[in-house]
């Protein structure tokens, strides 16, 4: 094991590591001008990335995976996949942002600034490393390393009240989650005298101390924080509605894979001899979060709010793969995240497409009334991602709860998934409501037409994904997402 | 071949006609479904001449296979005999003229394609009825016919009256096709099969057996044959079950003409004659038949006296010609009820397309006390009406001598019945030859009735309320009686059925009788398609004289009092229906049969629907279940909004007792 094969492995956190530097220099000397250079560059080291990624992900000759420095890193499969879906929620992320941060507050004060994208690459870097990492301390830099970038871009608009406000409460909880992360961690080390997550999983074998019981739980529930799963939610809608909705796009999609894939590594490959341990905890995390979520939603009258409660509540159901502790679970987690990563991409960029008369971001879910008229298209796309969303047949969103929901079932799990599957009727409620508005509802007629082509570009790519053609991918990417859950599954 | 195009040209016209609907217009709508009945009408009448010369036996033509299992095998097919030969011209040559009548009554409708739809897709059920060589898909014809009466009595199905009527039809004949459905169950378990010619040739052997139920043992063949009957019962809208027949007015006359009085209601009599082996088998069975006959023909009789609405005398009348075919069949006399049967089917369609004439003339007033001297305003329907009067009061004179009997239709049809009553020799047989005579009286009332207080004496039309409309006037502003409203003639397309209806009514008694009930050709014509008693049909002729003349007098003396009440004088009626007020009040209200019907089954079925809906759903489902839940998510929803403070604190303080509570859980496990 060189130190030169190691850096192979980790080419793709490499690329974008030089580039992010290189990137901000450009920023700080070239200012608000190159911002569309600096963006456009990102895009382009996103996309060697994901080419580096996709490349270890097909090529037969990565089938094994491997370490890097000593037992830090692994390449695998699993980890090649979730990175493909960060870089390409990255890449999308960037893609919108131009115009949002350009035409905010009616273009007053702020433009596009060289910052964002080079803070989208470090945060991307950072979840490369979590998703990759089998050692608590590359855990840990990546999990921060994405953070400190989260925070930033969270309170980005930073004479927007809502926006610093939604920085500041990221920042603050997101210590605090940290922190119970590191005692957490500590324990573990303290009581198993390792940070290796295979090591880690061998003391386990012989038992478990009530040490390092409660270090389980504390990183645990560290890990939900950041997969914003109930009871560590309360951040999620006042984060989600008060950062600029590039951000909050970003958000949604690329952290909760890299901190849901994580969490999945870490239970599986570092707790996974002791599942009874923690399975009933994320069986309640994923009923609670089904539930919250669902009813937390139904309040709604901003859709970026709504939004965050429907991600919480998607995570619900992807947990519940994970509380089925095999690899049928694994795998349908991999599968609903790429159709979740598609939905919420195609939702928020339609929410970003949403604009009145002054340019102005039309958030309230009233103003869509009449959009059926004033703009067919737009309202058919968020009608398939609202439908797909609440898991209503035969668009693709139902493949991925109705996979969860065969895993938990092969896991003797018969009564969660009973209960998920009568929890998502409530969701239904919400999601259809949108659809009711944008259908049914009296003519609001706030929504001008837009001429954003990159908008529509990438609304139509999502919708497609999630329509019902998407059934016709279902043997590649079930092929592909059981080849990965299978890495997690090899050191057991 | 002929049979195929016969009963499923109609099928297709209702399905051009039906499915093309609008988008078709009204006149190719027309046109296709007429055109397929006179074609089929016209293919039909040669079948049933050949039947009549003797030089065609009966025949079978297979179309589908249809069930295959187990012990239970049987197939779509057309079967064609006597019997099927004469429902065959009926069904189709009324069929025919009805949908040609409808041209005109209907013109202004604007649902046209719908209503020639329904009536031929009536027509194909009802040729699927009559074709039927297995229980099953004679049961399939039933309901066949059950649905288009249904649709077509609630055709107009804005008005409320005419949804009432329509679903009063279906659920009392859901109580007749309840019988009928055991009676075809019980059949195949008794018999293993539900083939007609086998069930028929099995059926002697059968006679005496017992059947066990509920620890007692019955006469099997009674059994099977009364749960048959109460089929027949609903359909033909006999005692008990007939109060759905009145109420099917609602639907458009021509409907009433077809449906509810020539074919759909005649629907019970066939079977009973179909099936009439089986009978013969259970004294009890045809004991029941002739009472229920008999008190029908009474009962529907007395009703008829006293009813105002026109449409309503001749349904009741209806009702009580069909009581009269039943206790034909009851006492043996098949070929007399199939004979009244095709007769009535001419006369009383002609009376119910006269009456729409009169209808259509008097801008839909359909109350008899507001018309008054139409006989020189509407002088065809005057004279079509007459015919069908003389035809079902059954004038005529009997055989004297060297002189052939001469009468109209109903002359020889019913006084075949009566007389096969009295012949008949059993107790049942004589009850019912008095109620037939007592009955023919009645009817010779109520029809003169109708004839006097419609086309004779003085306008009184100007106290209709519709007339009222049409003239902006009323009885107080018109200068006469009339208002200065005028009828008017109806036009061709209805007057031709009128015309050969007509016919029908006068000359098919004439024409048929010795074919249909003469006891040497009658053997012959029906050939064993029924259980045809020679002897009885002897005995008919040797009847003494005054059996023979007794409809004759009953006939006479009911035009006499009808003429002395409505022609002499005014204010008889209503004096003679305040001595008798009781009486009159009882006819009046139909024997208070719905007012009982209403206590005894309508009531205490709505009170137990709505303790099902009330406190079975609303209050125990609906509570706990759905809006239940839904009020739990709305709560559930407000809980979640107030946690949501916005303070940094208390997000906090939820992370931490999160925290708490999972190690807790984990600990104390």
């Amino acid at each position: 094991m060189s130190v030169g094969n190691s850096l192979y492995l980790v080419a793709p956190e490499i690329i974008l590591s030089a580039s992010g530097l290189l990137l901000l220099l450009i920023g700080a000397w070239g200012g608000f001008k190159s911002a569309r250079l600096v963006s456009i560059l990102a895009v382009t080291a996103l996309f060697a990335s994901s080419a580096v990624a996709l490349e270890f992900l097909l090529n037969p000759a990565f089938a094994e995976g491997g370490d890097a420095f000593f037992g830090q890193y692994r390449l695998d499969k699993f980890g090649s996949l979730t990175k493909l879906l960060i870089y390409i929620s990255a890449i999308v992320s960037i893609i919108i942002a131009p115009r949002f941060f350009d035409n905010v507050a009616g273009g007053r004060s702020a433009v596009m600034r060289p910052e964002y994208p080079v803070l989208i690459v470090f945060a991307a870097i950072g979840m490369g490393m979590m998703v990759s990492a089998v050692d608590l301390m590359t855990l840990y830099i990546g999990l921060e390393l994405n953070s400190l970038a989260a925070y930033v871009l969270a309170s980005f608009l930073r004479n927007d009240e809502r926006s610093a406000e939604a920085g500041l409460k990221y920042f603050v909880l997101g210590g605090l989650a940290s922190g119970i992360l590191l005692f957490g961690m500590s324990l573990l080390y303290g009581f198993t005298g390792t940070t290796n997550f295979n090591a880690i999983n061998q003391a386990f074998e012989s038992g478990l101390s009530t040490g390092a019981l409660f270090g389980l739980i504390f990183v645990l529930a560290g890990m939900a924080f950041k997969i914003s799963a109930v009871p560590f939610h309360m951040w999620t809608p006042d984060v989600y509605e008060g950062a600029p909705t590039p951000v909050t796009t970003f958000f949604a999609t690329a952290p909760k894979v890299a901190a849901l894939a994580l969490t999945m590594r870490l239970a599986i490959e570092a707790f996974g001899s002791q599942i009874a341990a923690w399975q009933q905890i994320i069986i309640f995390i994923a009923l609670a979060s089904i539930v919250v979520g669902a009813a937390g939603a139904i309040g709604q009258t901003n859709i970026k709010r709504l939004l965050a409660y429907s991600s919480i509540n998607n995570v619900g159901f992807i947990l519940i793969g994970l509380a089925a502790a095999n690899q049928a679970g694994a795998s349908a987690m991999l599968v609903y995240l790429m159709i979740y990563v598609a939905m919420t991409l195609g939702s928020f960029v339609a929410v970003l497409d949403l604009r009145d008369a002054d340019g102005n971001q039309v958030e309230e879910i009233s103003s869509l009334a009449g959009l059926s008229k004033s703009r067919p298209g737009l309202a058919a796309a968020i009608a398939i991602f609202m439908f797909s969303l609440a898991g209503i047949p035969p668009l693709f969103g139902f493949w991925g709860k109705f996979l969860v929901f065969e895993a938990a079932v092969q896991a003797d799990l018969i009564l969660l998934a009973a209960l998920g599957i009568a929890a998502s009727v409530i969701g239904a409620f919400y999601y259809l409501k949108v659809i009711k508005v944008m259908y049914f509802d009296e003519s609001a007629d706030v929504v001008v037409k837009s001429d954003s082509k990159s908008h529509a570009v990438i609304i139509a790519l999502c919708a497609l994904f999630v329509s019902p053609l998407g059934y016709l991918l279902i043997p590649v990417l079930g092929n592909i997402a059981d080849q990965a859950a299978a890495a997690l599954f090899w050191a057991l | 071949m002929a049979i195929k195009l016969i009963v499923f040209l109609p099928l297709l016209a209702a399905i051009i006609a039906g499915l093309g609907n609008r988008a078709l217009g009204n006149i190719p709508a027309k046109v296709i479904t007429t055109g397929a009945l006179f074609v089929s009408c016209a293919l039909s009448w040669p079948i049933f001449l050949s039947f009549l010369g003797g030089d065609t036996q009966a025949f079978v033509v297979p179309v589908l296979d249809w069930v295959r299992s187990g012990d239970l095998n049987f197939n779509w097919a057309l079967s064609v005999d006597t019997l099927t030969a004469v429902m065959l011209v009926v069904v189709t040559t009324v069929s025919a003229l009805v949908h040609l009548y409808s041209w005109g009554y209907m013109d202004e409708d604007p649902d046209q394609p719908r209503f020639f739809a329904y009536l031929s897709l009536f027509t194909f059920a009802m040729l699927m009825l009559v074709t039927a060589d297995n229980l099953v898909q004679m049961f399939f014809g039933w309901e066949g016919v059950g649905l288009a009466s249904y649709l077509l009595i609630g055709f107009w199905f804005k008005k409320p009256s005419a949804n009432a009527a329509a679903i009063k039809a279906f659920v009392v004949n859901r109580v007749g096709d309840l019988g009928f459905m055991l009676g075809i169950f019980g059949t195949f378990l008794v018999f293993g099969t539900v083939s007609i010619p086998e069930i028929l040739a099995a059926a002697p052997a059968m006679a005496g057996s017992t059947i066990g139920f509920l620890g007692m043992r019955f006469d099997t063949m009674t059994i099977l044959c009364l749960l048959l009957f109460i089929g027949a019962m609903g359909k033909s809208a006999q005692l008990g079950l007939h109060t759905w027949l009145p109420d099917a007015m609602e639907g458009p006359t021509p409907v009433s003409a077809l449906i509810h009085a020539a074919t759909m209601v005649t629907a019970g009599v066939f079977m009973v004659c179909r099936l009439s082996p089986m009978f013969e088998t259970s004294e009890t069975a045809l004991a029941v038949v002739t009472f229920v006959g008999a008190a029908t023909a009474l009962f529907a009789a007395t009703v008829g006296l006293v009813q105002t609405d026109i449409k309503r005398v001749i349904a009741y009348s209806t009702c009580s010609q069909l009581g009269y075919m039943f206790f034909a069949t009851g006492v043996g006399a098949y070929g007399a009820a199939m004979f009244h049967l095709f007769t009535h089917a001419f006369f009383k369609a002609l009376l119910f397309l006269g009456a729409g004439s009169v209808i259509h003339a008097m801008h839909h007033e359909q109350d008899m006390r507001y018309y008054g001297g139409l006989k020189k305003e509407i002088p065809l329907t005057f004279w079509a009406m007459l015919a069908g009067t003389l035809a079902i009061t059954g004038v005529g004179i009997i055989h004297i001598g060297a002189i052939p009997a001469l009468g109209f239709a109903g002359f020889f049809s019913k006084d075949a019945i009566i007389e096969a009553a009295y012949a008949s020799g059993t107790e049942m047989g004589s009850i019912a030859f008095f109620v037939g005579v007592t009955a023919a009286l009645l009817t010779s009332f109520y029809s003169w009735r109708l004839m006097f207080l419609t086309f004779w004496g003085k306008p009184r039309w100007i106290e209709s309320e519709h007339i009222q409309h049409s003239v902006h006037k009323t009885p107080e502003t018109a200068e006469d009686s009339t208002g200065g409203y005028h009828p008017h003639e109806s036009p061709l397309t209805m007057l031709i059925p009128l015309g050969v209806l007509a016919m029908g009514a006068i000359f098919a008694g004439f024409v048929f009788h010795h074919a249909f009930i003469d006891a040497e050709q009658g053997a012959a014509f029906w050939n064993g398609s029924i259980a045809f008693d020679e002897h009885l049909m002897h005995a008919i002729h040797e009847v003494p004289y005054w059996v023979k003349l007794s409809s004759t007098f009953a006939m006479l003396i009911g035009l006499g009092t009808a003429f002395y009440m409505y022609m002499r004088g005014e204010g008889r009626p209503q004096a003679l229906a305040n001595q008798f007020r009781g009486l009159y009040q009882f006819f009046f209200n139909k024997w208070y049969f719905d007012e009982l019907y209403d206590l005894i089954f309508v009531k205490p079925a709505f009170w137990f629907g709505r303790l099902f809906w009330k406190r079975g759903d609303q209050q125990t489902i609906d509570r706990f279940g759905p809006d239940g839940a839904a009020t739990l998510v709305s709560y559930g929803s407000k809980v979640a909004g107030r946690l949501q403070t916005g303070y940094l604190y208390s997000y906090a303080l939820v992370m931490l007792l999160g925290l708490v509570a999972a190690i807790t859980w984990v600990m104390v496990r």
